[in-house]
């Protein structure tokens, strides 16, 4: 079974190699940077939602504070590039060590809503100290990255670059949730009183998951930024938050691939609304498409909501009769 | 070992447990009984820190625990077993195990990220502590079988063995008999003596009056949140108001 | 320049007016948070759908009273077809799920909005044409009374019905205890559809009446709605009387904090308010711990 796996492995990093050299449009190898970009930032978020059980609205927060942060070292302080994409993850994941102790406390609806309300904190900050930021308009003059005397200039160039990290992404992830890690989230999904008592710190873990999935979202807002050269805060908001969430839903929770390919759906899909509804309906301006992702999310919550947030396809717990017994008071 | 001081809890207006006290001796087995309702199971709640105690201190080899989190005072040592069962139902039975043990291991979360998993030196230490754990509860058989998919007596034997995987040095087991036929319950006796001669200490929560009796050091009866009556097995038997409170039980049982 | 008092009095105005607004759309969370323990994340898109609609209806044609009056149905309609299109199907999913679900409604309607209305912001008139009062110093325009009114009168409404009717007492016994109702034999899935009718309603009252103040575009429903999460949260999510409370502070916080604060963070400063809130005191102000 080791072989079959590592066949498809090898053919797949194959693919990924040799899509740059088939592929000549600069228009479609963009597309590919994209999906690599989010695919790390859905590999963060499927840890958090997948396997910690906690759920994040704000994640574009922590995508656009790397960017933001690795677009001022470069531009501001004049710091060497690849630095600054080391650097600038290290904001987004102090800054959620931070605030996650006490937001992961909260449960469901009140997580829902204060990791929401932190992502638009985050989005107003970014528009609003224009001193730092450059308001509205942005940041220009981010210079292109470079590795010793290799410029990362074109999109072909780039790809691999941003892939390179979503490849260690996966390696990581990989390694952390078939470790004994991964088990015991499993084991907290299940129960997290029963992990408790045998004396795991379960607040911790899902502390370091949301922290690593910052750090995550932080990498790609940095890699974004050396590729686009220009960054303003309106890609860092609200929709592209539930963009993420519905990549790791549309993906499958609990999975290492479900991320990559949920990203690959979401980033194709507005692609394809991008140049398919204005054919329809020529007036038609702005992020229209996100009505599909609006009814995407609802078809999958109400026909796969087990899906959601649960390892496993059907949660086993249910059927145990165990949880139907009373307790005694 | 253990020591309950005063302990009060009360959920809404209805008090679980009031002022109760009590004493576990290192390598003794104190058995906690009494009817439904009658508080036994809050008391567990209250040692391990699931929920907090309105007035009264919870000692722990001299240590205060209570407002420690649960985390806390398991990793302290104290494991327990839950009534209504909290296996990790999507894990197989071996590896609810290993999770048990997990606090002694060293596999932390950032070194997890960076190394290539697989069976460390230390996971196929744990993987056959773990065996060897499930062997003797005899549960060798459904290792690799979902946790869920176990009997109910099974599950109980699981719970035990899980809890013992954390290596405590006391352990509250919350009806650990209910479920099993009296060939296993019997069973389940001599093993419980077998771990009080490992010098583990132990508390049990248990309806099953037979395996109380041939088992406990000390017995402790509850009704109503409070301590009716406390002494060696044979002393308690004889009290009038725990034949009363254990008769009206059984009326209440009957229909 | 004015003086500070009387700059204050214009803070407390433009607080207590957008405060009404948050008022009225907590109190409609609320309503649906007791009913069906669900937070309605749709809920700013009500308002922008009501506001819009009336717009569009006087742009065709129909009487100011017709508009308004036919755009409140439609979006009461709009708040019954999210219920049995999406909520009731899944009312035996997680909590989460749900929430998921009233996202995802959330932003196929802004959508939908966007498609049809465009990105340009549009207005309505104020309802009566008279100059601005003059009040302590400050300013007041006509149409902050009337969306005062509107609060005073929707509050003064809903709590007779609940105190004076059959079916409001039914839905206020439901409110307490689900279960409950369900034994005295209330359907709990009409009342849940009560709930979004209702919500839709109040919503796009909200709407048109602020939009005189304030211009509608197909996006403005997306602040408002997480504002009125934010006074619900302030007033402890499950009280009607907290939701009141709770959107009129927090209206006067956020006019005082833009008055002292650079304009754009005013947004910035209610969402503070609601993590302080959640962190903190996580039954609201009013809410015992």
């Amino acid at each position: 079974m080791g072989f079959k796996k590592n066949l498809l492995l090898f053919a797949v990093v194959i693919f990924v190699f040799c899509l740059p050299i088939v592929v000549e449009s600069s228009y479609y190898m963009s597309i590919f940077i994209v999906i690599g970009l989010y695919a790390i930032v859905a590999q963060g978020l499927g840890l958090l939602m997948g396997w910690a059980g906690q759920v994040s609205f704000g994640q574009a927060a922590f995508y656009g504070l790397g960017a933001y942060t690795a677009a001022i070292l470069a531009t501001r302080c004049q710091w060497p590039p690849l630095l600054c994409v080391f650097v600038a993850p290290l904001l987004p994941s102090v800054i959620a060590f931070i605030i996650g102790r006490p937001i992961l406390k909260l449960r469901q609806h009140y997580l829902v809503l204060a990791t929401l309300g932190f992502g638009i904190f985050v989005f107003v900050m970014l528009k609003d100290l224009g001193a730092l930021t450059g308001g509205p308009s942005g940041l220009t003059g981010i210079p292109y990255l470079n590795i010793g005397s290799i410029i990362f200039m074109t999109d072909h160039q780039y790809f691999y670059l941003v892939w390179c990290a979503l490849g260690l992404t996966l390696f990581c992830m990989a390694n952390l949730t078939r470790s004994p890690i991964g088990r015991v989230f499993k084991a907290i999904h299940s129960s997290e009183r029963a992990a408790e008592a045998v004396g795991i710190d379960t607040a911790s873990l899902k502390l370091q998951a949301f922290v690593l999935s910052a750090f995550l979202a932080g990498l790609a807002g940095a890699l974004y930024a050396f590729w686009v050269t220009f960054i303003s805060p309106s890609p860092f908001g609200f929709t592209t938050s539930v963009e993420f969430a519905l990549m790791v839903v549309v993906g499958g929770l609990g999975t290492l691939w479900g991320p990559v390919l949920g990203a690959a759906i979401i980033v194709g899909l507005t692609e394809f609304l991008r140049w398919a509804v204005p054919v329809a309906l020529p007036h038609a301006g702005g992020e229209f498409e996100i009505i599909f992702f609006g009814i995407i999310f609802v078809l999958i919550m109400l026909f796969r909501p087990k899906g959601l947030l649960s390892i496993e396809k059907s949660s086993m717990a249910v059927n145990n009769p165990a949880t139907l017994r009373s307790t005694d008071a | 070992m253990l020591e309950i001081k005063e302990l009060t809890k009360s959920f809404g207006g209805l008090i679980a447990v009031n002022r109760v006290s009590l004493k576990a001796r290192e390598g003794g087995i104190l058995a906690l009984i009494g009817p439904n309702g009658a508080g036994k199971t809050t008391i567990f709640n209250l040692i391990t820190g699931v929920s907090q105690p309105d007035e009264g201190a919870i000692f722990f080899q001299g240590r205060r625990i209570n407002r420690l989190l649960p985390f806390q005072i398991a990793a302290l040592g104290i494991s327990r077993t839950f009534q209504n069962l909290e296996l990790f139902t999507n894990l197989t039975v071996v590896e609810n195990v290993m999770v048990g043990a997990y606090r002694k291991s060293r596999a932390g979360f950032w070194k997890s990220v960076f190394r290539r998993p697989g069976a460390t030196k230390e996971d196929r230490l744990l993987y056959q502590e773990a065996l060897g754990l499930l062997d003797q509860l005899g549960l060798t058989l459904y290792a690799d079988e979902p946790a869920g998919n176990l009997p109910f007596g099974q599950q109980r034997l699981l719970e035990i063995a899980r809890a013992l995987a954390a290596r405590p040095k006391i352990l509250l087991l919350d009806e650990p008999a209910a479920g099993l036929n009296p060939n296993e319950s019997r069973e389940l006796a001599v093993f419980l003596r077998g771990l009080v001669n490992q010098g583990y200490s132990l508390i049990l929560v248990e309806h099953d009056m037979e395996t109380v009796m041939s088992l406990a050091d000390e017995v402790v009866v509850m009704n109503f949140g409070t301590v009716i009556a406390s002494g060696e097995p044979g002393e308690v038997q004889q009290n009038t108001e725990v034949i009363a409170a254990y008769l009206g039980e059984e009326e209440e049982e009957a229909c | 320049m004015l003086g500070t008092e009387s700059q204050y009095m214009q803070y407390l105005f433009s607080g207590l007016t957008l405060g009404s607004i948050y008022a009225l759309i907590a109190l409609a969370l609320v309503v649906t948070f007791n009913i069906t323990g669900i937070f309605n994340l749709a809920i700013g898109e009500f308002v922008t759908i009501g506001a819009l609609a009336a717009i569009s209806l006087r742009e065709v044609g129909c009487p100011n009273a017709l508009a308004y009056t036919l755009a409140v149905i439609i979006a009461g309609l709009v708040g019954v077809l999210m219920e049995r299109g999406t909520i009731n199907p899944a009312r035996k999913a997680s909590v989460l799920t749900l929430i998921i679900i009233t996202i995802g409604v959330s932003i196929a309607l802004r959508g939908a909005a966007l498609l049809i209305w465009g990105t340009h912001p549009y207005t309505l008139p104020a309802f009566v044409d008279a100059a601005p009062l003059s009040f302590l110093g400050a300013v007041l325009i006509p149409q902050s009374l009337f969306v005062l009114g509107l609060a005073v009168v929707a509050v003064a409404l809903l709590f007779t019905f609940f105190d004076f009717t059959f079916a409001g007492k039914a839905v206020r016994a439901a409110m307490m205890n689900r279960t409950a109702a369900r034994l005295v034999g209330i359907n709990p899935a009409r009342l849940s559809l009560f709930a979004f009718a209702f919500s839709g309603i109040i919503a796009a009252l909200a709407g048109i009446f602020i939009t005189p103040i304030t211009t509608a575009t197909y996006d403005m429903g997306f602040m408002l709605g997480l504002k009125g999460f934010v006074a619900a949260i302030l007033g402890g999510v499950t009280n009607a009387t907290g939701a009141i409370i709770g959107g009129v502070l927090l209206g006067v916080i956020e006019a005082f904090a833009a008055g002292t604060l650079p304009s754009g963070l005013k947004d910035a400063v209610a969402m503070v308010v609601m993590i302080v809130v959640l962190l903190t005191r996580p039954t609201g102000i009013l809410g015992q711990r």
